[in-house]
């Protein structure tokens, strides 16, 4: 059995600690916003928070993390929707199909927590995850004004 | 099938279970257009509830382009909704087939899913406000006519009384639907042209969407799927005993002839075992072809005798015959697959001789037909639960992951099964955007003038392919997306010739977001530079002189040119390029600023754009599709390609296969210009004038023409 701290709660879950805790998640916990999209850390879909860094759930095995504090999209607001992040977003529209958007939304919260005010330059090296609708400019855009929100309220910046 | 409905006599009023008691409104509004080979169009249905929320129900499928909050638009701006308590929701496939596809095409793709469907939505959403101000002039006892609705309230202009839709909803339903509504004029419109918010984004930011992937039922199992590699390839044995013991497998099935499945209580259980299952293929005859003789067959097309006509008009022989000069280039792009980051996938449960699926499709009516064609039963016994698509491009048109799930749930009797495609089968078992070259020749005159154009395609057929019954007479319209008469933009040129010659391969091939509308552009706005460069004219001003029978094109192609302010200086070394199209029924036209560092480097800093789709439903929402149907089209032009070896695609995932990224986002901006008096297509359109702009600036930076795409790896250093 493997105990996870995921958003707050601790579960239990008889998988093998080699199994990618993006499928833990997903298959033995229930939670389905983090998403599969290449299982090669390649796409970010599976971007979660491990003790406040965004990592790719996909390519990391779930036994290696049974000490650290998982937050998953669900967990990243209490309605889902007040996050800087989450709010600026809904400002911008970001979202077409919003498949990639949970691990957008989780990429860009890590981001801001580690850089307040992050350049254009940091946006394009730390966001790296795929998005075929190709809503990149919005993502760049609510970033800009997440950014704004999150030095206005800086308590809700932590996730 | 192809039911004629008399106007009139067959209006239906549905059952819902509508949430606190309130009451439907349904109609139905035939019209001429049902009789059409297109299938019946009739009306949709609207529910309001006591509290006044307006359900909008939409047979569409929404996969990331807006059509269900645009659809929802267009009802609610008739109904005089207010917006505030609109919702929408899905007609289910199998009660459209029950009430004779009374909601219409459930088809999405084709850029068609406003422009299709304009009419009859809109009537519908006209037909529920006459019943409501019937309803309440008669509880007021005064005539209809001094009754008004605006804001989901009816007022009786004379006396000021009031009521709430969900007031007199439930009296409005029990009158007959009115037949001879008419919609608005364009002045009256208070929804459509509107930036509304999408209905759909709250739950796609909080991860609450539920995709179809995201299914979650009792007693479900997961199956994995591998595919014969080669296309044309048969499953000759595979060895369950292997991995029948491996932690949570249930069963490994036989799928059909060339696919196997590990169906296991986790998806990452039947993956794993699926790992380890040894399999024989039997890889056919196609286990030889390489990517390198798909170009050798491709080239044989370029000036072959025969080829399927596209248009012509003139005598383009003797137009490039008495040539002073001529121009000519032969372009050339490889396969690219969708990959929408939603890998494929189905859920399906066979019980007592019912099919109930679950699944992400860009037409509901066509996973319903597949799933019963699949399970051997009749239409009326299969289920489909829609979900919002992860991604669609045209790759959720095809039903092939349907029936894959479905042959496998009847193979496990009273369990749902869920069936989800590694990213790797993804990319290896696509539709794929035909492989294409193109030959274009222009004949000048000695003062520069274009006498003559013609442009032969050498390529794969998608109907050839897909729907051979729609091939006419050896001839694939699909393959001059773009060029036809209505489309193309340069119907002055005097001599003009269009023409394809079908060069078919083993490798599939489908609809891919702008089809050929992609390639074709790409071609002439290459071309048509090149051109403009040998008479030493500038690009915008050469093509505005071949524009002269367009000026719907014509004004779009002015438009952007004016927003970019192209003829004005740039900052050293940025340069532009431009280019124009028509398609999907709307006008569109791009100018790209890029620079070429002396590395090569490609930066594309800003892509300004302008459109003409008559009218705009949802303004930011068709920017979001200008911006988006950008990095899709680029990607295909800087980077992803699909090649083949030994039969098989070389590529696996997003490591071999890439996309562009947020680093590679220019700057886009979108200029709306609707000329109003049609309906033209949003979602795909744009994607074409994107690479054409790029590549045209990057000859103006570097004096590099780049013919075969995609464009990486080429030396972009000056010359």
């Amino acid at each position: 059995m493997l105990k996870l701290d995921i958003n707050g709660e601790i579960h239990e879950v008889d998988a093998d600690p080699d199994t990618p805790l993006l499928w833990v998640i997903r298959e033995w916990v229930g939670l389905t916003g983090t998403k599969y999209g290449c299982g090669i850390a390649e796409c970010g879909a599976c971007s979660v928070h491990i003790d406040g860094v965004v990592r790719r759930s996909c390519s990391i095995a779930a036994g290696s993390v049974t000490a650290a504090k998982i937050v998953t999209i669900e967990g990243l607001s209490a309605d889902g929707l007040s996050h800087p992040v989450q709010a600026a977003w809904l400002q911008h529209e970001v979202p077409q199909c919003g498949y990639c958007q949970s691990g957008q939304i989780m990429a860009a919260a890590a981001l801001l927590h580690e850089k307040p005010n992050p350049t254009e330059a940091d946006v394009a090296q730390v966001i790296s995850n795929i998005c075929r609708c190709g809503t990149y400019q919005r993502i760049k855009a609510a970033i800009d004004t997440a950014a704004a929100l999150t030095v206005a309220s800086p308590a809700n910046g932590k996730a | 099938m192809n039911h004629t409905i008399q106007l009139g006599r067959r209006s239906f009023l549905t059952s819902v279970a509508a949430v606190g008691g309130g009451l439907s409104l349904g109609w139905s509004i035939p019209k001429a257009a049902a009789q059409s080979a297109n299938g019946a169009e009739l009306g949709i249905w609207a529910v309001i509830q006591p509290d006044d929320t307006t359900i909008i129900r939409i047979a569409r499928s929404e996969m990331g382009q807006g059509t269900l909050t645009g659809l929802a638009q267009l009802v609610a701006d008739e109904l005089d909704a207010d917006w505030r308590f609109v919702k929408a929701e899905y007609v289910a496939p199998e009660v459209n087939l029950a009430n004779k596809r009374a909601w219409g095409d459930m088809s999405t793709g084709g850029s068609r899913g406003i422009r299709a469907s304009v009419d009859y939505v809109r009537k519908g959403g006209a037909v529920g406000r006459a019943m409501l101000i019937e309803a309440a002039a008669k509880q007021w006892g005064v005539p209809a006519g001094e009754c008004s609705a605006a804001m989901s309230v009816i007022t009786h202009k004379p006396t000021g009384k009031r009521l709430r839709y969900g007031e007199i909803a439930a009296e409005a339903a029990k009158l007959t639907p009115p037949t001879d509504v008419k919609v608005k004029t364009p002045a009256e419109w208070t929804l459509i042209g509107r930036g509304v918010k999408r209905l759909d984004t709250p739950d796609k930011l909080s991860g609450k969407t539920v995709f179809a992937i995201d299914v979650r039922l009792p007693n479900m199992l997961s199956a994995a799927i591998a595919q014969c590699p080669v296309f044309g390839g048969k499953l000759k044995s595979f060895d369950a005993s292997k991995v029948s013991a491996m932690k949570g497998v249930q069963k490994v099935v036989q799928v059909d002839d060339s696919t196997v499945a590990v169906v296991a209580d986790k998806w990452f259980l039947a993956k794993t075992a699926l790992a380890a299952l040894p399999i024989v293929w039997d890889e056919g005859p196609n286990a030889t072809v390489n990517s390198k003789q798909i170009d050798e067959l491709l080239k044989t097309g370029l000036d072959a005798k025969e080829a399927a006509l596209g248009q012509r008009h003139g005598d383009i022989d003797a137009a490039l015959a008495g040539a002073a000069s001529k121009v000519e280039a032969v372009y050339g792009t490889q396969y690219q697959n969708h990959a929408t980051l939603e890998p494929m996938n189905c859920t399906a449960k066979w019980d007592d001789g019912k099919i109930e699926i679950w699944v992400g499709s860009q037409n509901g009516d066509a996973s319903l037909a597949a799933a019963a064609e699949a399970a051997g039963v009749r239409l009326d016994a299969v289920i489909v639960h829609k979900h919002h698509l992860g991604g669609g491009f045209g790759r959720r048109g095809q039903q092939d992951y349907v029936r894959q799930a479905v042959l496998i749930a009847k193979q496990i009797p009273g369990r749902p099964v869920q069936l989800i495609w590694s990213r790797e089968e993804d990319m290896q078992h696509g539709f794929y955007r035909p492989i294409t070259q193109c030959k274009l020749t222009a004949g000048l005159d000695a003062q520069g003038n274009v006498t003559g154009l013609h442009a032969r395609i050498s390529g794969q057929s998608i109907l050839a392919y897909l729907a051979p019954q729609r091939m006419e007479n050896g001839v694939d319209r699909v393959a001059f997306q773009g060029w036809t008469p209505e489309e193309f933009g340069y119907m002055a040129i005097p001599n003009l010739l269009i023409d394809h010659a079908v060069r078919n391969t083993h490798v599939p091939v489908g609809f891919w977001r702008g089809v050929n509308t992609n390639q074709n552009a790409l071609y002439m706005e290459c071309f048509i530079d090149e051109v403009a460069h040998a008479a030493k004219q500038d690009p915008l001003e050469f093509r505005r002189s071949l524009m002269t029978k367009n000026p719907k094109h014509l004004a779009v192609l002015n438009a952007v040119a004016e927003r970019a302010s192209w003829g004005t200086p740039l900052p050293k070394g940025v340069y532009r390029g431009i280019a124009q199209n028509g398609g999907f029924g709307s006008y569109t036209a791009a100018v790209a600023e890029v620079s070429v560092s002396t590395k090569g480097e490609l930066k594309i800093h800003r892509i300004v754009c302008a459109s003409d789709p008559g009218h705009v439903v949802n303004p930011d929402q068709v920017a979001g599709q200008i911006e988006g149907s950008f990095v899709f089209g680029l990607s295909s032009v800087l980077f992803s390609k699909i090649t083949i070896d030994k039969g098989r695609v070389e590529q696996s995932n997003f490591n071999d296969n890439q996309v562009m990224r947020l680093a590679d986002m220019p700057k886009v901006e979108s200029v709306l210009v609707p000329s109003g008096g049609f309906w033209g297509g949003v979602g795909e359109p744009t994607i074409a004038v994107a690479g054409p702009a790029v590549l045209n600036a990057i000859f103006a930076a570097t004096g590099k023409r780049i013919r075969a795409l995609p464009l990486s790896p080429a030396d972009l250093r000056a010359a």
